[in-house]
């Protein structure tokens, strides 16, 4: 009884949702043919599988082709949608102020606010700084842990999906290891010209971070660009010298650890009006700003970990 | 200015915490992660229930500034007794789905990847309180952020061929959703110029009676409500959901479906009432989302039917019961939203006890999750059938039971609207609940009918005290839900008064 409903079902909803029907057809698929209960009744069926395997690929092919067929009115909805969002959107451009126009805000009172009293307040003579490690500070906290979640997450997919098992992964890890260009002239001076340059920098760029335009995240990204380079330069061994696997958690894990701390500090003492006894010293000079140093710092520490992390992770030989 | 008081603090507390335990769990071993997730878990239950009694016995709600400036310049929390109840409601079930899948949680995921399943896991937790509690539109993003990661990686963590499959069409949908939130959310800001949402409803609502921005503002709330839909799954955009709720295990999937979900639209409740101001400019949105919510009502029950799997078949009714939430919000009045964060906290507790059953009664039959197979597993594993059963029964209706009392509220309000949405929502809740009925009772039913041959080698009943607590703290939820449905629908009703 349950297949015929089923079935006086099943051309209504082709016709209703083709594309997410036809996907959810092949996942039942797979599920049912994995599911040794749904074949077991019939031992010849199973026997002609092994057998035939060409002809049940040939027609999940046909089915799909047919899917695609049936499912024109779907794809010309999709394009449908996607013309009236961007005709929505254009208009929408078109009637929002004009960027930079005298009531471009129709409240300005934050940007005035913050023009104003960032450098006091916070100690920094960058305002955006200002704003994204004090004012803000918690959007910050939860932007740099997204950083965290993504190394997390790839290294979850890549730790169950990469290689099955140890012995092959370890080779795969040696082969990527022996075919690596270590001795490429060019790119070996460059880099050896160049990374110190650019690790310099990205110090730079982070510890002027309250200063001058800047700060953890662009820094952040300098150090891991540097990183790589050397890294593509002179290969695993020579950078596992001083950066490895254990080095990028250990790094993150006290980064993001001190972190929370620190603004966990900050938000209590802000909300209860206590003294935090971090002083604010004199804006323009280099030890300034309270926090907004060390912050920088450690945001900086995260973004170049978890830019190298991707980096080698999505590469064959891992850490 | 006054200092907070000692329970006031909670808040950033229950945030910054979990983001620690995170970090500290990514270099822990397997079992002290599990440790971490569990004692972080019941932390953060106690927490929100101090909160909930504070918050709900004074009547009152407090912000709580981010930083020694406050509004309108920093970021700020607010706590009153609605995020309390809901927060609450979200710990609970993320610590009983942690309790319930503890099992197959070791079964599912190596040892050696435990310890970043924990790291997501807690940053998980720190995303929905921060999503429950925040006061400020961008802050809400970020954790959105954080929880689409997070849902993705719970998706694939376990070792499944399709796993990856379902956490691609996640991520894909998923993203597209969190994409039209930040272009509504920055076109908003753009015409505004503030993100708290006290604020930003101020200057929305200034706008509206110039007549100001009609139609950016208009869309900007379109663009927010379609993506929070998207992340829900509201009807069309369903097609991530089953996938990624019937392969994962069972924690991950009891999560999924129960807090994930939902936090968006406790969101998206938010943003309606406090940022839009109810009647401004979602009247318009909430026509549209009615119809969505009517024929999903109806289309997700039409595809659990169909389902062959009894895993597939409850993340479809998910589908329906996320219709019944967008129902009650798209009527547009207080007890409409009152009915639908009520539906939340029903669906919810009865979701993740059927996901932890389900997922118990599969393994009672050899991993199998068709019907057939499904027979006579009650005897195997009597606690979980009489779980699903409780559960199944609460999603169809039957009094005493959480899911009647949601549905009977959600058509109070309806009635007290009146007009062609009365009849429609009247309409579908019949036409639905046949359906569950012929679903779900259809699926227990099977699980208590014996099986033609007696089996003669009878699995040794494993003692598995985490689930029972579990199972059985799940079953007095939704009691208390059906029984004592009045005063917690007071106390939501008296929370959204001083919502705006």
């Amino acid at each position: 009884m349950n297949r015929k409903k089923r079935d006086a079902f099943a051309p209504f909803l082709n016709w209703l949702e083709n594309g997410g029907n036809a996907l959810d057809a092949e996942m039942q698929d797979a599920l049912r043919e994995h599911d040794p209960k749904e074949a077991l009744p019939e031992k010849t069926k199973k026997a002609k599988k092994k057998a035939v395997p060409a002809q049940k690929d040939k027609a999940r092919e046909e089915r799909a082709r047919k899917a695609y067929a049936d499912s024109w009115w779907y794809r010309l909805l999709a394009v449908v949608t996607a013309v009236t969002l961007i005709w929505l959107l254009m208009e929408a451009v078109l009637q929002m102020p004009k960027f930079g126009a005298a009531d471009t805000l129709i409240d300005s009172e934050l940007t005035e606010f913050y023009v104003e009293h960032t450098k006091e307040e916070t100690g920094a003579m960058n305002i955006v700084t200002g704003i994204i490690l004090d004012y803000r500070g918690f959007d910050t906290l939860g932007e740099s842990h997204v950083l965290f979640i993504a190394v997390c997450t790839v290294l979850l997919m890549l730790s169950i999906y990469g290689e099955r098992d140890e012995e092959s992964r370890l080779k795969r890890w040696e082969e990527e290891r022996h075919y690596e260009p270590e001795h490429d002239v060019i790119l070996q001076s460059a880099a050896r010209l160049l990374t110190p340059l650019i690790l310099i920098f990205g110090l730079y760029i982070i510890v002027n971070g309250h200063l001058s335009p800047g700060g953890g995240f662009s820094g952040g990204a300098v150090l891991g660009a540097g990183l790589i380079l050397y890294q593509n330069a002179f290969g695993y061994e020579k950078i596992e010298r001083f950066f490895t696997y254990k080095t990028f958690r250990w790094v993150s894990v006290c980064s993001l650890l001190f972190y929370s701390l620190a603004k966990g500090y900050h938000f209590f003492t802000g909300a209860n009006h206590l003294d935090s006894h971090i002083p604010i010293g004199t804006p323009g000079n280099i030890l300034s700003g309270g926090l907004l140093l060390p912050l920088n710092f450690v945001v900086g520490c995260v973004v170049a970990c978890t830019m190298y992390a991707l980096f080698t992770m999505f590469r064959k030989g891992e850490f | 200015m006054m200092t907070m008081t000692w329970w006031q603090n909670f808040p950033p507390f229950m945030i910054v915490a979990p983001l620690m335990c995170a970090a500290v769990c990514s270099v822990l071993k397997a079992k002290a992660a599990r440790a971490v997730m569990l004692v972080l878990s019941a932390l953060e239950c106690c927490c929100m229930g101090v909160l909930l009694y504070f918050t709900q016995t004074r009547n009152l709600s407090f912000t709580f500034a981010m930083g020694e400036i406050g509004a309108p310049f920093g970021n700020e929390l607010r706590v009153g007794a609605v995020e309390a109840l809901v927060g609450l409601l979200f710990s609970l079930v993320m610590f009983l789905s942690l309790l319930g899948g503890w099992k197959q949680l070791e079964d599912d995921i190596a040892p050696n990847r435990m310890n970043l399943y924990g790291a997501v896991f807690c940053l998980l937790t720190a995303a929905m309180t921060a999503m429950t509690f925040t006061n400020d539109l961008f802050t809400a993003y970020v954790f959105i952020e954080i929880s689409t990661i997070a849902a993705c990686a719970l998706i694939l963590s376990r070792n499944m061929g399709w796993n990856m499959l379902a956490a691609a069409r996640y991520m894909i949908m998923n993203l597209l959703g969190s994409g039209l939130f930040l272009l509504g959310l920055s076109m908003l800001y753009c015409l505004t110029g503030h993100l708290l949402f006290p604020q930003l409803g101020a200057a929305v609502r200034a706008l509206a009676a110039e007549n100001r921005y009609d139609m950016p503002l208009y869309l900007s709330f379109l663009l927010m409500t379609m993506g929070v839909a998207i992340k829900s799954a509201l009807y069309p955009f369903h097609t991530w959901l089953p996938g990624a709720y019937s392969t994962s295990t069972a924690a991950s999937s009891a999560i999924l479906s129960s807090v994930v979900s939902k936090m968006y639209i406790f969101l998206l409740v938010k943003v309606f009432l406090r940022a839009a101001g109810v009647d401004v400019f979602t009247r318009r949105i909430e026509d549209v989302l009615f119809l969505y919510a009517f024929v999903g009502v109806i289309m997700g029950s039409v595809h659990a039917i169909r389902q062959r799997h009894m895993m597939r078949m409850i993340a479809y009714s998910s589908v329906a019961q996320i219709g019944y939430i967008f129902l009650g919000i798209a009527l547009g009045t207080q007890a409409g939203f009152a009915a639908a964060v009520f539906h939340i906290l029903a669906h919810s507790s009865a979701k993740s006890m059927l996901f932890l059953a389900g997922n118990r009664l599969q393994s009672a039959a050899d991993g199998h999750d068709t019907f057939p197979a499904l027979q006579g597993a009650a005897k195997k594993a009597p606690l979980a059938a009489f779980a699903f059963l409780i559960g199944a029964l609460s999603l169809v209706g039957v009094p005493l039971l959480g899911g009647f009392a949601s549905k009977v509220y959600l058509s109070q309000a309806a009635v007290a609207l009146g007009g062609w949405r009365m009849v429609l929502v009247l309409a579908d809740l019949l036409i639905s609940t046949a359906l569950n009925v012929g679903y779900l009772l259809r699926c227990a039913l099977r699980l208590y009918r014996p099986t033609e041959k007696e089996e003669t080698e009878h699995n040794p009943k494993t003692k598995d005290a985490p689930f029972a607590f579990a199972m059985g703290v799940l079953i007095v939820m939704n009691l208390g839900l059906g029984v004592f449905g009045g005063p917690v629908l007071r106390w939501i009703q008296q929370g959204i008064a001083i919502f705006m």
